[in-house]
């Protein structure tokens, strides 16, 4: 491995405050009870502020705001009106990116080249896309009068903080909903970096409100009955619980839960192509993702070439400091995601499968996990099956396309899937065939705002991004 | 000459493309007539046979699915007098025919309408298209029997879902006989299952499937049953319509929305380069 002099991003340009309140109703207020919690860097486990965590009363608090926001002045106001204050926070984002980067990767421990390069510009063009949106809905093909829900409570992840929240709030204004976001309680300042760019951009108060906390806040805002739509990324099975908490309810439902997608590689396709595909596929953003191609499918005659090549890859891969602009694996979000892909590695290793990492320093401090792979998988083993969500990839062969397409399905989620050969006509017929709401053929984690984005089967319903995105926040 | 002794009819389940009784041997009466009451385990097989029919049905072309509808509905209008005497007013039954071939069109236009091309910002070719969900279950509304029935199918099937519908237990005969209209359609058996008897009894073993994919609860009255079967179906996350509202107008334009609420879209990228 090269030896490369260390490249670090200047922190200085993020101005962090020791502690954050909640943001209602256009202000930054203190919990009702008082209650915070610290969020830190888990690259050093370092303190890096104080949350306010929000209770229930301050949950009603945000949707009292957000209704009389939405009653008052977003529902009534004109599409192109609407439109602008989205285009004044696209550019804001824009303006900030680089701010919002460092503490991005501060924050979650993702690579800052990642969070600079893939994150920041995919937020700022999402804003962008739906702002085009919000003064054009009556062609988006939903019927003449398409009406907004009206107050939508949003729930996301720590994966990509500051891309779900634009996932989620964008197409939500656009279509004149108000809105109540929680952000994952790891990794929630972003969220209130952007609150600010909404101070900035003059946004009416209420409008976007943001209240912070763990699961009991969570469920405060999608159980509260003054909410019309709930919106959710995250664990399918939290996703559940939320399907159920709305049943016998009008509240409109999209879910993006988790997955577990095949990435198939045949025999003709590019090797090298495939290998940055495999490794893009589960160690981009410390396989952190919910469309990760956690599970390799590769074709039995070709299998060993893919191995070699592929582990040759991984010994390339640079682990450590989010904010060296060298770094191509950061650290992982939390103490308890490491304990997660700790205890699944250790029953895929218990389960009979072959455990490979490359040598690898990893720091004192913080939470880190080598990029690994296990060879000899079956379908049975846990790791197969379950989500783990972190850099760890599982390797089972196939010899027939119909094998392939089998395995693939094989499984309760159904969000992506790759396919690598040279044939056009095997792509087709393969991605006809997989039961996933996204196929990259050729590539792999690919995204785009006009690209609609979303899962069959347990890995949620509903689509965000592109003409769909916007069905999910309308009355049709 | 004394007068012919009319021949009667038994009106059974239609499961798989067969008419057969209920497994547990029971009926009611009902319409004065002595009508299946399907079971739990009826319910299941209607299950096996639904998911053994999408394979074939969502593989078959969009072309091939509206000809295969458009043909339900040339059935569907021969007996028209059937479906009369049954006590079905002759408006309804015209309005059902219409609607049926309405859906058809559909088969072969939905994809444009609702899936295309993305300009995403990079050189990629990106498609979007909707693919059926899969195996859907769907309590019919409990009247109009038979426009209300044909509203809740056709728009299941004729994107290649497969069904197994609770017909209206108070007047299930126009489902029997809809039935029979659709086993003379070259539909293949088990696109449409359909079961008659209590709504509590067999929905309940639908909504807990886990090899449904999605359930439509239009003709759900009691809200409470309604929510019950809601949570039952948040355990593999179907896709869930909630129950119709009780002033919802049968005869209305019914729009797209029965479609795409049982469509799942894919996405698909591909490199663009030399």
């Amino acid at each position: 491995m090269f030896e490369y002099a260390p490249a670090p991003e200047s922190r200085s340009v993020v101005d962090l405050k020791p502690s954050y309140g909640l943001f209602i109703d256009g202000a930054f207020v203190d919990p009702t009870d008082g209650d915070s919690f610290k969020s830190i860097n888990p690259a050093s486990e370092e303190v890096l502020a104080e949350i306010a965590e929000a209770g229930a009363s301050d949950v009603e608090r945000a949707v009292r705001a957000a209704r009389k926001a939405y009653d008052k002045v977003w529902g009534p106001m004109p599409g192109r009106d609407r439109a602008k204050y989205l285009y004044r926070i696209a550019r804001l984002i824009q303006e900030r990116s680089r701010e919002l980067a460092v503490l991005e990767s501060l924050d979650n421990g993702k690579p800052i080249r990642e969070s600079r390069d893939v994150d920041l510009p995919l937020v700022a063009a999402h804003f962008f896309y739906y702002a085009g949106w919000a003064d054009k809905l009556e062609h988006a093909g939903f019927g003449g009068n398409p009406r907004p829900i009206g107050v939508a409570a949003q729930v996301i992840p720590w994966n990509f903080p500051l891309l779900m929240l634009a996932w989620k709030i964008a197409p939500a204004l656009a279509a004149g909903n108000t809105v109540v976001l929680k952000p994952a309680e790891t990794t929630s300042l972003t969220a209130l970096l952007f609150a600010e760019i909404c101070q900035q951009a003059d946004l009416p108060p209420g409008v976007v409100n943001i209240v912070t906390g763990a699961g009991d806040t969570g469920r405060a805002l999608v159980e509260h009955p003054g909410v019309d739509k709930v919106a959710f990324t995250g664990s399918t099975d939290v996703g559940r619980a939320i399907a159920r908490s709305v049943a016998g309810t009008r509240k409109k439902l999209t879910l993006e839960l988790g997955g577990k997608a095949a990435n198939i590689v045949f025999d003709d396709a590019p090797i090298d192509q495939a290998v940055e595909g495999i490794v893009n596929g589960i160690f981009f953003n410390q396989g952190h993702v919910c469309c990760a191609g956690s599970r390799l499918l590769v074709q039995e005659n070709v299998a060993d070439r893919v191995l070699e090549s592929l582990k040759r890859r991984m010994a390339q891969l640079r682990v450590g400091d989010p904010l060296d602009k060298n770094t191509d694996v950061g650290a992982i979000n939390s103490a308890a995601q490491l304990e997660r892909i700790r205890e699944l590695s250790d029953a895929g290793s218990a389960e009979g499968a072959e455990r490979w990492s490359p040598p690898c320093e990893l720091p004192d401090r913080g939470f880190w996990f080598a990029p690994t792979i296990f060879t000899g998988v079956t379908q049975a083993h846990r790791i197969a099956r379950e989500e783990i969500f972190g850099p760890v990839l599982s390797v089972l062969t196939f010899r027939t396309p119909a094998e392939a397409v089998e395995k693939a399905n094989n499984t309760p989620y159904g969000l992506s899937a790759g396919i690598w050969t040279d044939k056009g006509s095997r792509i087709l017929w393969m991605a006809d065939r997989l039961r996933a709401g996204v196929v990259w053929a050729n590539t792999f984690n690919k995204f785009d705002p006009t690209s609609p984005f979303g899962g069959y089967k347990e890995s949620g319903y509903g689509r965000e991004g592109g003409r769909h995105g916007l069905e999910a926040y309308l009355n049709v | 000459m004394s007068e012919r002794v009319a021949v009667r009819k038994t009106y059974k389940l239609f499961i798989g493309g067969k008419f057969p009784r209920s497994e547990s041997g029971r009926s009611y009466l009902v319409q004065s007539s002595n009508v299946s009451l399907a079971s739990r385990k009826d319910a299941r097989d209607a299950v096996v046979a639904a998911r053994a029919a999408v394979k074939g049905w969502a593989g078959a072309t969009a072309y091939n699915r509206g000809q295969i509808l458009y043909r339900a509905a040339e059935m569907l209008e021969g007996r028209r007098a059937q479906f009369v005497a049954l006590g079905v007013p002759g408006d309804e039954v015209d309005a059902a025919v219409d609607r049926w071939v309405w859906y058809a069109g559909w088969a072969d236009k939905l994809a444009q309408v609702y899936g295309g091309a993305n300009p995403v910002a990079g050189p990629y070719f990106n498609i979007s298209a909707p693919e059926p969900t899969g195996v859907i279950a769907v309590v019919a509304p409990e009247r109009p029997a038979l426009l209300g029935l044909v509203s809740v199918i056709a728009p299941a099937i004729v994107t290649g879902n497969t069904v197994v519908v609770a017909a209206s237990p108070s007047e299930p005969l126009a489902a029997v006989t809809l039935a029979e209209v659709l086993a003379t359609s070259d539909l293949p058996g088990g696109v449409v299952n359909i079961l008659t008897g209590a709504i509590t009894e067999t929905v309940p073993a639908l909504a807990a499937h886990m090899d449904v994919n999605a359930i439509d609860l239009t003709g759900v009255i009691d809200t409470a049953l309604a929510t019950d079967l809601e949570v039952k179906a948040a355990e593999n996350l179907k896709r869930v319509l909630r129950p119709a509202s009780a002033d919802h107008d049968w005869f209305a334009d019914p729009g797209l929305a029965r479609m795409t609420a049982l469509l799942e879209t894919k996405t698909v990228w591909h490199p663009k380069g030399v």
